[in-house]
């Protein structure tokens, strides 16, 4: 049986940030992962991602997962992938499955970093074919460039949910609406409205009542429920989908620490059967760690460092480093960590009916209902100003753990402070040179550049796209507004592409003045 | 031992619904009424419900329909699922060919 300083299992962004803090301090470490590319969840994500600088915002989901596999190979730990964990045994022990044979492998500290699993739901026809989770989608599209369908109909409006059905728009599918149980939109308000400005409906307090299909999906019928989640007869909607997407959460995958007789809590705020763990991320058995969604299902931020912390103290009980260093190493980290958990989607926040933000800005209620802040609240919001000539307008109107706007404006236009989950304000005596950095770092696609005074009779507004076939310069198309609807005629006046973009490509339109807060979206006619 | 497991708690008769024909678990076909019938008859916990249908101890080992089914047999027990102990975790915890299971690699 081969030994190792240090087991961990998953290597996704949780996993591998713990291996890099334990090599850099001498332990021998070695990784498995069941998939055949590291990275975890991030390998399927082709967005930028959220945060700060430090946890890698900005940075596609992919990329992520490669620079810290680099950086974990660097410090000479052992990355086995196609390696499934199957069993863990109380004295750190582990079976792993590997090339057609079972192998026995004895840490002296293990940590667990195994991620979530997708949740399900009954509904009638959710085994016809057709009926997927929102991560099979993702894994159909972004790893293996397979269309899951032509119309799809996505259940669910967390970030998964959204995130997933703009990217089904990204990969040419129709998405014919997004439907949620729960009243208020459960993800991010900057992925909803990027979704509704494309023109997709969303139905909140509407669920699936059926699968229409004999062999495969050919239809689907929601209908709004009441407040006891019982359906309100006569308020069917029936769509011709041939794909129905699930994206309802996500549960930790704790099994491998139970197995393993770690004391195990249900806990619904962390999504869950998790295991109990001290601040270090210690389970009930000594040595053996935690790291990342299995111990609460969070984030990709929230997961490097929690996984940083777990490497750490790994380390010290191992005894390479003394406990003076595991306090201060965790101190910064736990300050950071504490960052990340503020703002409205927090998880103390979970469900809760958030109605200011912390600057005391009225949230917007259409947002939370339909997906789009309304012409009539958008201007409330301190990322939102009007002035002649070009400048920044940020419709980031909720408080998220984000700031790369703030790091990507090279004449300091954008104000988000020290607080990470602030609302970006606009600096008025910084003068915007319109070099379109913020619109193009923005993860949310949330930023705008606005000229009120392009032409006598006409502004322009450079917004972020990222969709093919690129519309050419002189083209003649539709301006649409934050809920998708017509608003005006637009002509394409400009088209960047460069590579500090990072393959966001930055569209300037032209149309009438009047116009100038409300188009948000081009299409071609 | 908790209230859950309180065999003499009476949790009413058994009410056929629309959706008994719904299936759960999709691995050993078994529908929604077969585990709220389950239930009446005396299957208090998820561990018996499991060794009752063999439900969640299919191809996916329960990856799918765990939750799902905890979910049912909370509603029926009028408990709510976080009460519920889940079913024992076991080696392997993912499927397994027999032929692989049974291969140890050699020592180098
Ligand atoms: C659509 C979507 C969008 C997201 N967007 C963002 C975002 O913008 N910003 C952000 O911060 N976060 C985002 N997240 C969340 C983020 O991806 C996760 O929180 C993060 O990946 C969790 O990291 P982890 O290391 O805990 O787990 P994972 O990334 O899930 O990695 C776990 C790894 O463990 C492996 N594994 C599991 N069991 C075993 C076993 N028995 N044997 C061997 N290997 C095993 C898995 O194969 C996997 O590679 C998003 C998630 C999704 C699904
Ligand atoms: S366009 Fe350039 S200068 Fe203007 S706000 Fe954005 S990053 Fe700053
Ligand atoms: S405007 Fe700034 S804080 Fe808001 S989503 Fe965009 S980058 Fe993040």
């Amino acid at each position: 049986m081969k030994r190792y300083d240090l087991i961990i299992v998953g290597a996704g962004p949780s996993g591998l940030s713990a291996a890099i803090e334990a090599a850099k301090r001498g332990l021998q470490v070695v990784v498995f992962d069941e998939n055949e590319r590291p990275g975890g969840q991030l390998f399927k994500q082709i967005h930028k991602f959220f945060g700060s600088k430090e946890h890698k915002a900005k940075i596609r989901g992919f990329n992520i997962g490669k620079q810290l596999l680099e950086e974990a190979t660097e410090l000479g730990v052992e990355v086995r992938l196609n390696a499934t964990v199957i069993g863990m045994y109380m004295e750190k022990e582990i079976t792993v499955k590997r090339e057609g044979e079972i192998e026995h492998y004895k840490g002296d500290a293990i940590i667990v970093a195994t991620g979530a699993a997708e949740n399900m739901v009954n509904f009638k026809g959710w085994t016809l074919p057709g009926v997927i989770g929102a991560g099979a989608a993702q894994t159909m599209m972004n790893m293996h460039g397979i269309k899951p369908g032509e119309k799809v109909l996505m259940l669910g409006t967390g970030n998964v949910g959204l995130v997933v059905s703009f990217q089904l728009l990204q990969c040419g599918c129709e998405v014919v609406a997004l439907a949620d149980a729960a009243p208020r939109i459960g993800g991010y308000g900057v992925h909803a409205a990027k979704v509704s400005r494309t023109g997709v409906p969303f139905y909140l307090s509407h669920t699936i009542k059926e699968v229409e299909g004999t062999d495969h999906v050919t239809g689907v019928t929601i209908a709004e429920v009441d407040s006891k989640f019982q359906f309100i007869a006569g308020t069917e909607k029936h769509f011709d989908v041939d794909t129905v997407c699930v994206a309802v959460g996500l549960s930790p995958m704790s099994q491998l620490l139970k197995m393993a007789g770690c004391k195990m809590e249900d806990n619904p705020k962390r999504g869950g059967q998790v295991p109990i763990v001290d601040e270090y991320g210690e389970t009930s058995i000594p040595g053996v760690f935690v790291a990342g969604d299995v111990s609460g299902i969070e984030e990709a931020s929230s997961a490097m460092i929690e996984g940083r912390i777990a490497g750490v103290a790994a380390s010290e009980y191992l005894g390479y480093i003394d406990e003076k260093e595991l306090t201060e190493e965790f101190e910064k980290n736990e300050a950071t960590l504490d960052g990340l958990r503020q703002g409205m989607f927090a998880p103390k926040n979970r469900r809760k009916l958030i109605e200011k933000t912390e600057e005391g800005c009225e949230i917007s209620t259409n947002l939370l209902k339909y997906g789009f802040v309304a012409d009539n609240e958008i201007e409330r919001y301190p990322g939102v100003t009007r002035k002649a000539g070009i400048h920044p307008v940020m419709e980031c109107t909720q408080n998220i753990p984000c700031n790369p706007c703030q790091d990507a404006c090279p004449k300091g236009c954008i104000k988000i402070g020290e607080k990470i989950t602030s609302l970006p304000a606009v600096d008025e005596t910084a003068q915007c040179i319109g070099c379109g950095m913020c619109v193009a770092s923005c993860s949310g696609q949330a930023i705008f550049l606005v000229d009120e005074t392009y032409e006598d009779e006409y502004a322009s507004i450079t917004l972020p796209y990222e969709f093919l076939p690129l519309p050419e310069k002189g083209e003649k198309g539709i301006a649409l507004g934050r809920d998708g609807k017509f608003v005006c005629e637009a002509e394409v006046v400009d088209i960047k592409s460069v590579k500090a973009f990072d393959h966001t490509n930055l569209l300037t339109i032209k149309i009438p003045k009047e116009f100038v807060m409300k188009a948000r979206f081009y299409k071609a006619k | 031992m908790n209230s859950v497991n309180d065999r003499n708690r009476d949790i009413g008769e058994y009410i056929p619904a629309p959706d008994d024909d719904m299936l759960v678990c999709r691995c050993e076909e078994i529908t929604k009424g077969e585990i709220r019938r389950a239930v009446h008859e005396g299957m208090y916990t998820l561990t018996e419900i499991r060794r009752y249908l063999r439900i969640g101890m299919g191809l996916c080992q329960g990856q799918t329909c765990s939750k799902m089914v905890k979910g049912i047999v909370a509603r029926e027990l009028g408990v709510s699922p976080a009460e519920l102990e889940p079913a024992t975790s076991r080696v392997p915890m993912r499927p397994i060919e027999m032929d692989v299971f049974a291969r140890e690699r050699k020592e180098a």
